[in-house]
């Protein structure tokens, strides 16, 4: 029968081969722990499983972008000019690079302008892709090889003239209304625009067709044909009956070559 | 059977692993206090965890929540978020490393979609060849999305990338070991080894800027407003308008890893 275990009665008490084990188990203990003191890193552990001192580390990187708001102080004249045109939402450092260290050491550290065609040409060049209104030009096109700076200030590029047509910002819908079954009406003939929305897009926005009866003034049965089309031969619905829920639209949308 | 036998210097078994408990117990014990995280794995962290992360003392990382707001409508493709990115945290220049990057999709007509981003869009698009017609296409700025439940955290077998308590993903690059765990796990393809250092690397919002009130070198380029930068819980932030007026999607939502990158205007064919 084994004799009560009483380990109070001293270490010594216990049999030989428990007393070997336990020292074998606190040495492991210990060199786990000492190991661990020494391979984990002082403040790992104190925020979440990971060092929270490498936050300071990263908190700490040296900053390039001073930030939109750092120019103002030595640039009053670009930032103002700026602040009232097309480049408004464009930080300085879009196109200047990263400044941090010119605005502490104006002289020594001088910033580059973007003085070539394919810099401006990065934002510019039509894409479809691009949102509609965007302003976007042909690079091959668009008064070739002079620098766009000649005629556009970047700090204040508006055009010297107004753009005349409407595929300088709509591109996208110039481009597929040529090949649809209205290409040879103006965006003007179903858009009243006035010419301010050329300089200022949002502000002066065009009309839209609103109703069926607008598109009925070409396409309806009894439409005279239009007087400004002379070869003009807009194919006739019946506005009653030809998909009375819905405005034209929603299943002709006129752009598109697909209207058919 | 031998194991039922009585040890033979007359202890049991029960009373021998007792013992080895009572010998270990308080040196385990006192070696988990100051091991413990103190699990602050929320943004609103236990108020009376320690000091601020930062060392800047008026930080306090406690109080903010940060995330990011993306209009997909709004974006021009010019690359210059993907080349402030890369300047201000001195990412390798090559073709292959972003921690940033804006992806041009086409939709055809058989609603088949193509994706490219040739060097994260930094030297433009060239013009998409239309196989086929073209249904419609648009660019969708890519980055890190700091989920508040990153897979790419909990696959980490060293503690080397972490959620910081202002909601950030960063990597302890000291003390990553270029395991790559993280890179697979990320759904998002948002982590590269770094070349030189072999470490992992990832967007961080710019952390060093953000501590200091600034907002992501990407966000600060950005010339149409297509990137919001803003606190995910603060009523007066511009992200919780951008929030409020848009209709919100994040990114495979199914994966639930809670992105804080919100997409406004997001399509459907978007992976
Ligand atoms: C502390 C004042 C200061 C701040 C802040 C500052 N600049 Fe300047 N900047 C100067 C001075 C002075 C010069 C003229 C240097 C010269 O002509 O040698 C200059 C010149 C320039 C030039 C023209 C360089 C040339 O080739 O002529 C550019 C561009 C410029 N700064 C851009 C910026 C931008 C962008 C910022 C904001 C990030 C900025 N600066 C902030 C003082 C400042
Ligand atoms: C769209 C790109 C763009 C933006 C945005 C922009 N600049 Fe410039 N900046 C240029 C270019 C290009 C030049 C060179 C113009 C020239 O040589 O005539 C230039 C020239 C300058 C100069 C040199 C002085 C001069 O007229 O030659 C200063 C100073 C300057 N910019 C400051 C600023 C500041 C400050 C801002 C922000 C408020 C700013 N720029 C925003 C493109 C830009
Ligand atoms: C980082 C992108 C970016 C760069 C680089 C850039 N622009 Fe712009 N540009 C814009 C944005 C954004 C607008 C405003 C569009 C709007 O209002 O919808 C704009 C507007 C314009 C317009 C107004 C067109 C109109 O009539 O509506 C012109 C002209 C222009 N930019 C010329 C330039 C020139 C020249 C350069 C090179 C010095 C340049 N841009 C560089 C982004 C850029
Ligand atoms: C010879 C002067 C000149 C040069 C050089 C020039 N532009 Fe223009 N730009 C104009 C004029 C004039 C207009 C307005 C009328 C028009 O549409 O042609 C205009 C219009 C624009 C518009 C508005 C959209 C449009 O098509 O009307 C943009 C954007 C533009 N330019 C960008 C650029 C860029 C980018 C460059 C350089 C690659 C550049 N321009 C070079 C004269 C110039
Ligand atoms: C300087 C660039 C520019 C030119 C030139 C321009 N537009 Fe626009 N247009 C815009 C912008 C920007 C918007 C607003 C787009 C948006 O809010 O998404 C817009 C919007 C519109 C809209 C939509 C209005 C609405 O309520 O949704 C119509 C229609 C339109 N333009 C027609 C025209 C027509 C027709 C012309 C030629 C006479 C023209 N535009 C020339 C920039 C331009
Ligand atoms: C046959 C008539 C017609 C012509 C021609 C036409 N449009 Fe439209 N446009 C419409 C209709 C209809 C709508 C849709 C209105 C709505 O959705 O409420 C529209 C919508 C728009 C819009 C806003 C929605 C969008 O698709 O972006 C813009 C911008 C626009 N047109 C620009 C143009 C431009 C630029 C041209 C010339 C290249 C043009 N339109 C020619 C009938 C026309
Ligand atoms: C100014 C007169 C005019 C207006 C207004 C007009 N259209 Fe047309 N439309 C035409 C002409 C002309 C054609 C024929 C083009 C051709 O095939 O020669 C046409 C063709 C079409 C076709 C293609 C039919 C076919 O089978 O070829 C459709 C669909 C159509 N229009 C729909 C519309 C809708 C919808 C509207 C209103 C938003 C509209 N149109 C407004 C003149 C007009
Ligand atoms: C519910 C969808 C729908 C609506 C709404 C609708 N259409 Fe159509 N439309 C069609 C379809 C489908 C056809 C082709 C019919 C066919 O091929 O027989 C068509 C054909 C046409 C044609 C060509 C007819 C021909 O003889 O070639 C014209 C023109 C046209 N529509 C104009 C209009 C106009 C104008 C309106 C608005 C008053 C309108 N549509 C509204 C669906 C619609």
């Amino acid at each position: 029968m084994a004799r009560p275990f009483a380990p109070w009665r001293g270490f010594a008490a216990m049999p030989q081969q428990v007393r070997r084990l336990a020292v074998v188990i606190v040495l492991l203990v210990a060199a786990y722990f000492t190991a661990r003191h020494f391979l984990v890193p002082r403040t790992f552990g104190e925020k979440g499983h990971y060092r929270a001192a490498a936050v300071d580390s990263i908190a700490v990187l040296p900053i390039h972008y001073a930030g939109r708001e750092a120019c103002a102080m030595c640039h009053p004249a670009e930032v103002a000019k700026k602040a009232g045109s097309f480049h408004r939402g464009v930080s300085c450092e879009a196109c200047h690079g990263p400044e941090a260290a010119h605005t502490t050491d104006p002289i020594g550290h001088k910033p580059t302008a973007p003085r070539d065609r394919a810099f401006c040409v990065r934002c510019h060049a039509y894409d479809p892709a691009r949102p509609t209104g965007f302003p976007q030009i042909d690079p091959v096109l668009h008064n070739p090889v002079r620098n766009c700076f000649t005629c556009h200030n970047p700090h204040d590029p508006t055009p010297p003239r107004p753009p005349e047509t409407c595929a300088a910002c709509h591109g996208e819908i110039a481009r597929t209304k040529a090949v649809s079954p209205h290409a040879q009406l103006a965006c003007t003939e179903c858009h009243t625009a006035d010419p301010r929305h050329a300089q200022a897009p949002r502000q002066f926005l065009p009309s839209k067709p609103a109703s069926r009866e607008f598109c009925g003034r070409c396409h309806a049965s009894d439409a005279p044909p239009p007087a400004h089309l002379p070869d003009a031969r807009p194919p006739k619905v019946d506005l009653a009956t030809h998909g009375p829920r819905y405005v034209c639209w929603q299943c002709h949308y006129p752009h598109y070559p697909e209207a058919r | 059977m031998a194991d039922e036998r009585p040890t033979p210097g007359g202890i049991d078994r029960r009373a021998f692993v007792g013992a080895c408990v009572a010998v270990a117990a308080p040196l385990v014990l006192s070696a988990a206090q100051q091991a413990a995280p103190a699990a602050p794995d929320t943004a609103h962290a236990a108020p009376d965890s320690a000091q601020g992360a930062t060392g800047t003392p008026r930080y306090d990382p406690r109080t903010h929540y940060y995330g990011m707001g993306v209009d997909v409508s709004k974006c021009i493709g010019c690359g210059q978020c993907a080349a402030a990115c890369k300047a201000e945290n001195n990412v390798p220049l090559d073709p292959h490393h972003f921690r940033t990057w804006v992806e041009r999709y086409v939709i055809h007509e058989n609603a088949e979609a193509t994706v490219d981003s040739p060097n994260g869009g930094i030297d433009g698009f060239p013009a998409p060849v239309a196989e086929g017609g073209v249904v419609r296409s648009f660019f969708v700025p890519k980055l890190c999305n700091h989920c508040a439940n990153p897979p790419c955290v909990q696959v980490c077998p060293v503690g080397a990338t972490f959620s910081t308590e202002d909601g950030v993903v960063l990597v302890d690059e000291s003390y990553c070991i270029g395991c790559r765990y993280c890179i697979q796990a990320c759904p998002y393809g948002a982590r590269f080894l770094h070349p030189v250092s072999h470490t992992a690397q990832k967007c961080t919002f710019c952390y060093h800027r953000v501590v200091q009130g600034m907002v992501p070198a990407c966000v600060e380029v950005c010339p149409t407003g297509a990137r919001v930068f803003g606190e995910v819980h603060r009523p007066s932030s511009p992200l919780t308008r951008f929030r409020r007026f848009n209709a919100i999607q994040v990114l495979k939502p199914h994966l639930n890893t809670e992105p804080k990158v919100f997409y406004a205007n997001l399509d459907g064919q978007v992976r």
